[in-house]
């Protein structure tokens, strides 16, 4: 097990070094310049700030000046922020998004498979039809119609739940909810298609012939041979709960990092979408690799060999 | 119920709905089980073998496979009736199965010994240590070697063979007084067959419950059964004693049957097959529903279907040649053949 994740980590090691690759060529291709005002400014002050943050240097140069802050962990200082480091806007914005993102994981997939589970055992019933119309509007409505529509009805129409801006729990219900929703559908039709196959595979029948109760049966027998598929998919889900909070914490003028990346994405503060890029990389790379390790959890069959 | 039967089925009918329509899948089957006794059912893919044996354990599935009619009588109560709460505390306790495939028929991601113990937790009340030995014990029983390790594997850590053993001693757990077996060697490699065979004669020894066998090979029915009943188009066309359809089969669906089993013997002609496939049962045919693949058919056999006649106070046939106005009708002599041949091999295994 120790080996294999050392191996896992020196990939991930070069995943990285790609994508931090990859980004710093895309940022050198985009148009436009740092300077908020650049007109209103001359040549030579131009100069100055351009050689102040290293923009002057030939680009291999600034590349490996790059790579190296990246090794000794340093992310650059921000264009925008005066000598503040990347690493130090991520930090004090880091809160609210891993809160939105973790509440919504979690509300979401486990909704979405109790919603897919009851689909599953009263299967062509009523309440099959109400979870399936749930999961289809979840899966095809964008999140951000969502966000609108609870804002105007929950927050200004009805007045249970502040509009927007982050000041408390109260404040993180109405997005969460708005991005669990898709996670949530996806979670609900997946786990209803795997659980009507695994209540026909034999061996349910074999717990039938055992006399075991129905309860016991979903329980014991059922859900974890119907989590296994699932697990697959939560990867893309955790992706895109990520690039989902970039949308939502715009609408609910949350001070996440979705919302200080699309800030800095129109103020071209290349630092900023670098490290924001290279941290989201990074989550997604260890998602997986806790995913893969998931997976070991619940089906014996991919256990890793060498430990058991 | 009569004193010596531990089941009694009478008139049994068990219909699915689908889209096409009611498919009849047992048409009135009627059968008793003793204590002790090793009963086979055979009979083509389709006949009726499987569904009748689930019904039996109230396995049908549902909504859309359900019993029409007909009466399943053990321990004085008729178990089509029951709830299935009380079902429940039947199954896995007193009716035990055994499936077919022992590859898909185990929980992938339990441990086998959570997987044999889960019988006796339920019904037996025993604690979680004394079931350990318990499955253990029955694990011994199955021959499974070294049971303490194997415990704590999953299925597939085991081979076919191994995962049937474990399937027998799952059904073993609460020592049912029925065992049903639906086709237990079909999925298994020809000597994997013959050890599960013998492993389940031997078990029977021991453990003295009444089994019902369903399968489609012949050979297995005359190396474990007592009695044998055959089953066409979901009815029994002929129940006896072994000795009795193996050496005086009286139905020619029987005879069919008995003509397409290889024998090693079998060098002269070619193998028998009998012509044509089973009759569809959204609408079964008039009359005998073997009628139309049976070269001795009588006219009647289109009209009118025929009744259980007895041959002895064992054996009954459901075919018109028996009445006493039928025109005496031999076995066909491949048949015969074949019949004397399983004769001489007997003797020589003697």
């Amino acid at each position: 097990m120790a080996r294999y994740i050392g191996q896992r980590i020196i990939y991930m090691i070069i995943t990285l070094f790609l994508i931090a690759t990859i980004s710093f060529v895309l940022m050198k291709l985009l148009p436009g310049s740092p300077l908020a005002n650049a007109n209103k400014l001359t040549e030579e002050q131009q100069e100055v700030i351009y050689e102040k943050y290293g923009l002057n240097d030939p680009i291999p140069v600034q590349y490996a000046n790059y790579l190296g802050g990246l090794v000794q962990g340093d992310l650059g200082i921000s264009f925008k922020y005066d000598n503040r480091s990347v690493s130090d806007i991520l930090g004090d914005r880091i809160g609210p998004s891993a809160q939105l993102g973790i509440q919504a994981l979690i509300i979401g997939t486990v909704l979405g498979i109790l919603l897919g589970l009851v689909s599953a055992i009263y299967h062509n019933g009523i309440t099959d039809y109400l979870s399936t119309i749930i999961a289809v509007l979840g899966t095809s409505i964008p999140s951000f119609v969502f966000a609108g529509l609870l804002q105007f009805f929950v927050a200004v129409k009805w007045g249970i739940l502040p509009v927007a801006t982050w000041n408390g729990f109260e404040y993180s219900i109405l997005p969460t909810i708005a991005l669990a929703i898709f996670p949530m559908a996806t979670c609900a039709r997946f786990m209803r298609t795997e659980m009507i196959e695994v209540l026909n595979e034999d061996y349910i029948t074999t717990a039938k012939a055992k006399g075991l109760a129905g309860s016991a049966i979903i329980f014991k027998h059922g859900i974890r041979n119907a989590l296994i598929p699932l697990i697959t998919i939560l990867g893309p889900l955790a992706v895109g709960l990520l690039t989902g909070t970039l949308v939502i914490e715009q609408i609910f003028s949350v001070p996440g990092i979705g919302e200080q990346f699309v800030t800095s994405v129109n103020t071209n503060d290349f630092p900023i979408i670098m490290g924001t890029t290279m941290f989201f990389a990074v989550v997604f790379i260890v998602m997986i690799l806790i995913i893969d390790i998931l997976y070991g959890l619940i089906d014996p069959r991919i256990r890793l060999s060498g430990k058991d | 119920m009569k004193k010596d039967n531990i089941l009694e089925v009478d008139n049994l009918k068990v219909s699915f709905k689908t889209h096409s329509g009611e498919v009849q899948a047992v048409r009135g089957v009627s059968f008793d089980l003793k204590k002790g006794e090793t009963l086979a059912i055979v009979g083509e893919s389709g006949s009726g073998k499987s569904v009748t044996t689930k019904a039996l354990m109230g396995l049908l599935p549902k909504p859309h496979g359900y019993i029409k009619e007909g009466s399943i009588m053990f321990d004085d109560k008729d178990i089509t009736k029951l709830k299935d709460k009380n079902m429940q505390s039947i199954r896995g306790k007193e009716l035990a199965m055994i499936f077919q495939d022992p590859m898909t028929s185990l929980n992938p991601t339990m441990k086998v010994g959570k997987q044999i113990m889960e019988g006796l937790l339920k019904h037996q009340k025993l604690g979680k240590e004394e079931a350990k030995k318990k499955a253990i014990e029955l694990m011994n029983l199955v021959q499974i070697p070294n049971p303490e390790a194997r415990m704590k594997q999953y299925p597939h850590q085991f081979s076919g063979g191994m995962r049937q053993r474990v399937v027998i001693a799952m059904a073993l757990a609460c020592n049912p007084r029925i065992l049903i077996a639906d086709e237990p060697t079909t999925a298994l490699d020809v000597t994997i067959q013959a050890q599960i065979l013998e492993l389940m004669k031997d078990i029977q020894k021991k453990v003295e419950t009444s089994i019902i066998f369903i399968t489609h090979d012949l050979g297995v029915v005359a190396n474990v059964a007592d009695r044998v009943a055959v089953m066409y188009a979901g009815k029994i066309v002929e129940i006896g004693t072994v000795d009795e359809v193996f050496y005086n089969p009286k139905h020619p669906y029987t005879w069919g049957l008995l003509g397409s089993m290889p024998t090693l013997e079998s060098d002269e002609e070619e193998l028998f097959a009998i012509p044509g496939t089973p009759p569809d049962l959204i609408a079964p045919p008039k009359g005998d529903a073997f009628a139309a693949r049976n070269k001795f058919a009588l006219e009647i056999d289109f009209v009118e279907e025929p009744p259980m006649f007895k041959v002895s106070d064992t054996h009954y046939a459901a075919t018109w040649l028996l009445h006493e106005d039928a025109p005496k009708i031999e076995p066909p002599e491949s048949v015969k053949k074949r019949i004397e041949s399983m004769d001489h091999s007997e003797e020589a295994k003697r």
